[in-house]
């Protein structure tokens, strides 16, 4: 028997790479988004600092990465399953909606690990983009905000009943986590308002927490965004441990 | 210890307002093919689906090769295949991604690549499924009810929107699961298939069991009578037939006469009495009480919704 869970995992990444629109917005867009604020800002250092925008922001993009795979993508596409009945003919098999889930979120995270390669990639070919952190450091907190942001998607993929409900849904997470939580605009031009709402949402505490370590802090002296990520990491489990829906 | 590897008792599951199934006891004998047929919204999907552990909510027991589908799903679904009347895998995965992709949730899968050819798509096997026609993809899900080597194999409207060929080559391949020693549970509308195939024959009506037996019993107790059909000339008289011993009703329409015979030997008197009469005999038409009359007479002629 091979694993189930890595079964599913390459078979959705087969699929991924047959769906021109995901691949467009999860690899194209951000790297689009990024090559254009950065021809505006370009990447020289701010005053009394050693870094750039271009340094400071490729955090905040890998966010954008993120959040499009395991907001959009995953939770669009698990709906879709569930109101096909592909979901059903999964269930008919001797397999935990875990191996599903997880399966399925594997292959979306190599997609997103390729969408941060390309951001890497640009940011050093046209902008020397400069790293201060460790390097360990950085994979783990990054390892912890891709967890923490797809435990969020991982509540509408549970439940959302039909295709549709799971767009909605979807979008409704999508738009205002990619405004308020810095990855699409950089987090300390909002209003004080807008910054305090936005401390609800993973991504916020996500992208803080990379472009910290990526500027050189030590990822423990940020407890409180480690703790939000955990949180929606034991919550994201629970929901779909719990509530599970397969049709 | 009993040779059933289900019982079923007292089953029932409701759907918000809906009792799809009302108290349904039976059990299958291990090797044997079972049908269970009945009207549209019977409720066959539903008890079939609860016996494979795709419900956790219902009340009765069922008890499954000894395991509960409820606290033993995963264990059961090692062990069965289901064939479900609707399913759907993804559009762009291609068929032999599919069977690879379900081989691996099994401990002992079965070779895909037999299952495909047995199943007559192995020519498809590198087309997606969106690519399949109907009959294709019902023949799909069928291979793919088989791939853990099931014991007990469910088949839920197996052969619905198949032709002809597909239909007899897949009644072999289930007379072939039994060989192999395997149970198959299946449900149909095509109430010669279910004549043909089965051992035994549930008819579920309003979510309620009918009758159960093996085809020919069923005939004989709730067939009804055999009838003879000829074509008739203007002025013929059939009331000299009804006289005879084991001649039920006679109808006389315009140009054919309907006979209801209770007792066979009697037809050997009504050719006579045809051939006396002039009667030529090339109409001569008989017809045994089938499955399809022992469904209709228990469940009504009317349409269900
Ligand atoms: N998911 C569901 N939600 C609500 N009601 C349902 C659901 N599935 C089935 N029902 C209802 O339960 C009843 C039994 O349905 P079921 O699918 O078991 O019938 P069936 O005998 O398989 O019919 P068919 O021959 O049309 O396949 C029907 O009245 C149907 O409308
Ligand atoms: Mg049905």
């Amino acid at each position: 028997m091979k694993s189930p869970f890595i079964a599913v995992s390459k078979s959705e990444f087969i699929l991924y790479l047959r769906e021109p629109s995901a691949f467009f917005f999860t690899l194209i867009f951000p790297l689009l988004m990024m090559l254009l604020f950065a021809s505006m800002w370009g990447n020289d250092p701010f005053p009394d600092e050693e870094f750039g925008y271009v340094d400071f922001s490729v955090p905040a993009f890998m966010g954008l990465v993120m959040v499009t795979s395991f907001i959009m993508s995953f939770t669009t596409s698990m709906a879709a399953y569930r109101e096909k009945g592909i979901l059903k003919r999964f269930r008919a098999a001797p397999v935990a909606p875990f191996s599903i889930l997880a399966g399925h979120l594997s292959a979306i995270f190599a997609v997103t690990v390729a969408g941060v390669i390309l951001l890497l990639l640009a940011g050093i070919l046209f902008y020397d983009l400069k790293f201060w952190g460790n390097i360990f450091e950085f994979i783990f907190v990054f390892l912890l905000s891709s967890a923490g942001v797809a435990a969020m998607g991982f509540i509408p993929a549970s439940l959302a009943p039909t295709a549709r409900s799971g767009t909605v849904i979807a979008n409704i997470l999508y738009f205002p986590m990619i405004f308020l939580s810095g990855a699409a605009l950089p987090w300390f031009m909002l209003p004080d308002f807008l910054k305090d709402i936005s401390l609800i949402f993973p991504l916020t505490h996500a992208i803080k927490l990379m472009q910290e370590v990526w500027l050189g802090g030590p990822f423990l002296d940020y407890p409180v965004h480690i703790a939000v990520l955990l949180g929606y990491i034991l919550a994201g489990l629970f929901v779909s441990a719990k509530f599970f829906r397969w049709e | 210890m009993d040779d059933n590897v289900v019982t079923v008792q007292n089953l029932v599951k409701h759907y918000k307002d809906v009792k799809a199934v009302d108290g349904i006891s039976f059990s299958v004998k291990r090797g044997e093919i079972f049908g269970i047929v009945g009207p549209n919204g019977a409720g066959k999907t539903t008890t079939i689906d609860c016996i494979a552990a795709m419900h956790r909510a219902y009340s009765g027991s069922i008890d499954v090769l000894g395991l509960d589908p409820v606290s033993d799903s995963i264990a059961l679904k090692r062990r069965i295949g289901l064939q479900q009347q609707e399913s759907e895998i993804p559009d762009r995965l291609r068929l032999r991604e599919a069977m690879e992709l379900f081989s691996s949730f099994y401990e002992k899968a079965l070779d895909w690549k037999m299952l495909l050819e047995q199943l007559n798509l192995w020519e498809k096997k590198d087309s997606f499924f969106s690519g399949l026609s109907g009959g294709q993809k019902k023949r799909l899900f069928v291979a793919m009810a088989l791939i853990g080597d099931p014991e007990i194999v469910f088949l839920d409207e197996f052969t619905s929107g198949l032709d002809p060929q597909a239909r007899i080559s897949i009644w072999k391949l289930v007379r072939n699961l039994r060989d192999q020693g395997r149970t198959v549970v299946l449900s149909t509308h095509y109430m010669d298939e279910a004549e043909k195939l089965c051992d035994r024959v549930a008819i579920i009506d309003n979510g309620k069991l009918a009758a159960l037996d093996s085809p020919s019993d069923l005939i004989s107790a709730h067939g009804g009578y055999t009838r003879v059909y000829f074509n008739v000339g203007e002025g013929f008289n059939g009331e000299s037939l009804s006289l005879l011993e084991g001649v039920e009703s006679v109808i006389n329409d315009d140009d054919t006469c309907a006979l209801e015979v209770s007792v066979r030997s009697v037809i050997v008197e009504i050719v006579k009495k045809l051939d006396a009469m002039g009667q030529g005999l090339d109409s001569f038409r008989i017809e045994a009480p089938t499955l399809e009359d022992v469904f209709l007479n228990i469940t009504g002629r009317e349409v269900r919704d």
